[in-house]
């Protein structure tokens, strides 16, 4: 176990350091995040009332469409020169890339999250009427739900034509039930009219299971050829 | 001694395209096994699948006395056409990353020994994206000695590598394979490993047409 | 084996005319929703269906996973697909219901939204299934179809929460029915079922006769005289 957590971090101490050096998944995920918040500002013009209600459902969006930009560049940094087959080829557990790929997911959607929060408060004057410190919490378990499957996903997709298109095809379905209890909690936690308690211990579930499947079922998909 | 690889009846199709239409042979220890033969022929399809990277439509393959390849993965080394290196880190990051992969004792020493052995810098800082191709094959190659394997596949190690160096590679290779290692080079330049490879193995359309001991006998007859 | 097929094939024919005359006239005209009620003949009998038909594809799944075998995956391929076309069935006939009885084509019902999410779980299978390049289809197909199964629990509990918070339409489903009503719902279940399963084995035979054709075609390739294939072999690894 601990060779698996060792190698996690050697992972993700070097996909860290790529991104640092090539910045491709976070410009272009900041970018775009950003076009998104405009975009929908324009589209949706609400009062400060109104907006309480549908931002749960506009942020959560922004941040599933910024995450799918990341997690197309996670593997694509394996695919070049075909450094996946040198991991392939090695005795490595698999679990170990698998797991520093969805951490290093987590980290750049959270940061960008942490950078577009703002943007979104002052777009659409927001201010949490219910409990706000379970807005991280939902934060948090959101991302990782989103993660885990985009990243187990999108190395689904490598083995397909068209892999960018089909990331969404595939995690989009699957997700709609964490989606539904991120836009569900946020929305409760900001106007406050109700609790967010039950969406968040669905979104724990939801992370549970997936985190477990994917931990059984990413070797047959890494070595899929 | 026994066969350090022995493949039977080896069939690998793509659709219906078949790679690989039948290949038997015993490969023994401690030889320099050089693969040729055509562009199609089967010879990469060949190294993939003995690396364990494309498992075979039918026929079994055993290396080191097993069928579960996956055990004695630890105890291969595969240079791949591609350079299997990020190009945005230097050697020493590369390679520092891979014997982590294989849980290699010594790591800094170690990278710096097979970064030295294939006559590059281990101080070199440049990322790997900056080498001349030539330049980036070595490194290639230093990083599929990292874990001193018994056996290398060595998927066109030559390729673009100036004469000079080309045959700096070659003596790197024979000693290895007179330190008991199994090597098998698929290449277009037949003639850099006359005199230094112990077989030739030629394929045609996957399958193994003739094994000769010396480059000219073959050639003369087509 | 050649007569059984139409045998059964007329048999199915004869059940499913004989289930819509039931539907059609035996079966009393529901007192508030009148006639248009008599969709519900076939909206249920295909939701049913379609739920069998998952619940297979996802055994199949598990099993290919297990044993790597060939037929577990055209099974798991065949209730997908004939699975999604009754599933297409019932959410085409959920709205038409909906319209005149709730006055909405649309409601976020529990039911009608996991067939919904099911529809699309299903369809993204057959477009990964459709998408992927040959040789690993079946294990991909089969670790999204794994995937699917353990979504569903949690799709039904954030829709039964999502509809406690937001009030809808109260659907009638909760009454007695009436018993000649369900004699005919069973009859043309039974028919839906007997259709379907008639449906998925001639797909069935179909697939695995293509994957003979694909089977002996790539053992013509493999037997071929070596010259001819040097060129296609060329032009492959060319493309």
């Amino acid at each position: 176990m601990s060779s698996v957590s060792g190698l996690m971090r050697a992972t993700l101490a070097k996909d860290l350091r790529l991104e640092l050096r090539s910045k491709d998944a976070i410009n272009s995920m900041l970018f775009f995040s950003l076009l998104v918040v405009v975009i929908f500002s324009f589209s949706f013009d609400p009062t400060a009332e109104e907006s309480r209600r549908i931002a749960g459902g506009l942020v959560w969006v922004a941040f599933l469409f910024a995450a799918v930009v990341a997690l197309n560049q996670t593997w694509a940094r394996e695919m070049r020169n075909q450094v996946l087959d040198a991991y392939r080829v090695s005795p490595a557990p698999t679990n170990a890339l698998f797991l520093a790929k969805v951490v290093g997911n987590f980290i750049f959607v959270t940061v960008l999250q942490a950078l577009m929060t703002p943007l979104f408060i002052v777009f659409y004057n927001l201010r949490a009427l219910g409990p706000g410190y379970q807005l991280p919490i939902v934060a948090a378990l959101g991302t990782w739900a989103l993660v885990v499957n985009g990243t187990f996903f999108a190395a689904m997709s490598l083995r397909t034509r068209s892999r960018e298109i089909m990331l969404p095809l595939l995690l989009f379905p699957i997700s709609i039930p964490a989606l539904l209890a991120m836009v569900e909690a946020t929305g409760a936690i900001l106007t406050g009219e109700f609790s967010a308690k039950f969406w968040i211990v669905l979104l724990a579930a939801y992370d549970v299971v997936f985190t477990i499947a994917s931990l059984f079922l990413f070797g047959f998909v890494l070595q899929a050829e | 001694m026994p066969a350090a690889v022995i493949v039977t009846d080896l069939v690998k199709q793509f659709g219906r395209f078949a790679a690989l239409r039948g290949v038997t042979a015993e490969f023994a220890p401690s030889r320099l096994y050089a693969i040729l033969g055509d562009n199609g022929a089967g010879k990469t399809t060949l190294l993939r699948a003995l690396a364990g990277l494309t498992p075979p439509t039918r026929g079994s393959i055993s290396m080191l006395g097993t069928t579960d390849l996956r055990s004695v993965c630890g105890q291969l080394g595969y240079m791949a056409h591609p350079s299997l290196l990020y190009d945005e880190m230097s050697g020493m990051e590369n390679l520092g990353y891979f014997a982590r992969l294989y849980d290699v004792s010594n790591k800094d020493q170690r990278c710096a020994e097979v970064i030295g052995a294939v006559k590059l810098d281990p101080s070199l800082t440049r990322p790997v994206g900056q080498y001349s191709q030539g330049m980036r094959q070595r490194m290639s190659l230093a990083r599929a000695l990292l874990n001193d394997p018994k056996i290398l596949l060595l998927d066109e190690p030559f390729s673009n590598v100036d004469l000079r160096s080309a045959r700096e590679m070659v003596s790197l290779l024979t000693g290895l394979r007179d330190a008991g290692k199994t090597i098998f080079v698929v290449t277009h330049q037949a003639p850099l490993l006359e005199g230094a490879a112990d077989e030739f193995v030629w394929m045609e359309a996957g399958q193994i047409i003739s094994r000769t001991s010396d480059l000219a006998a073959r050639l003369e007859t087509p | 084996m050649k007569r059984v097929f139409p045998i059964l094939a007329v048999l199915t024919a004869a059940l499913l005319s004989y289930a819509l005359y039931q539907a059609l006239v035996v079966a009393p005209t529901e007192q508030t929703m009148g006639d248009v009620q008599r969709i519900f003949y076939y909206h249920v009998p295909s939701a049913w269906t379609a739920f069998i038909l998952f619940s297979i594809n996802f055994v199949a799944s598990v099993a290919y996973l297990i044993r790597r075998s060939n037929n577990a995956d055209i099974v798991a391929l065949v209730t997908a697909e004939v699975g999604v076309v009754f599933c297409t069935v019932v959410l085409v006939t959920g709205p038409i219901w909906a319209r005149p009885v709730w006055g909405i084509w649309w409601t976020w019902d529990l039911r009608l939204t996991l067939t919904l999410v099911l529809w699309l779980i299903y369809v993204s299978y057959l477009v990964l299934r459709r998408f992927s390049s040959s040789g690993q289809t079946p294990l991909l197909a089969a670790v999204l179809a794994i995937f699917g199964a353990l979504d569903v629990p949690l799709v039904y509990f954030s829709i039964w929460f999502f509809r406690t918070q937001h009030p809808q339409p109260v659907i009638g489903g909760g009454g007695s029915i009436d018993p000649r009503m369900l004699h005919v719902l069973l009859i043309n279940w039974l028919a839906f079922s007997c259709f379907a399963a008639l449906v998925c084995w001639s797909r069935y035979r179909l697939e695995v006769l293509r994957r003979e054709v694909d089977e002996t075609l790539a053992l013509e390739a493999l037997l071929e005289p070596r010259g001819s294939q040097t060129r296609t072999s060329q032009t492959w690894r060319a493309g």
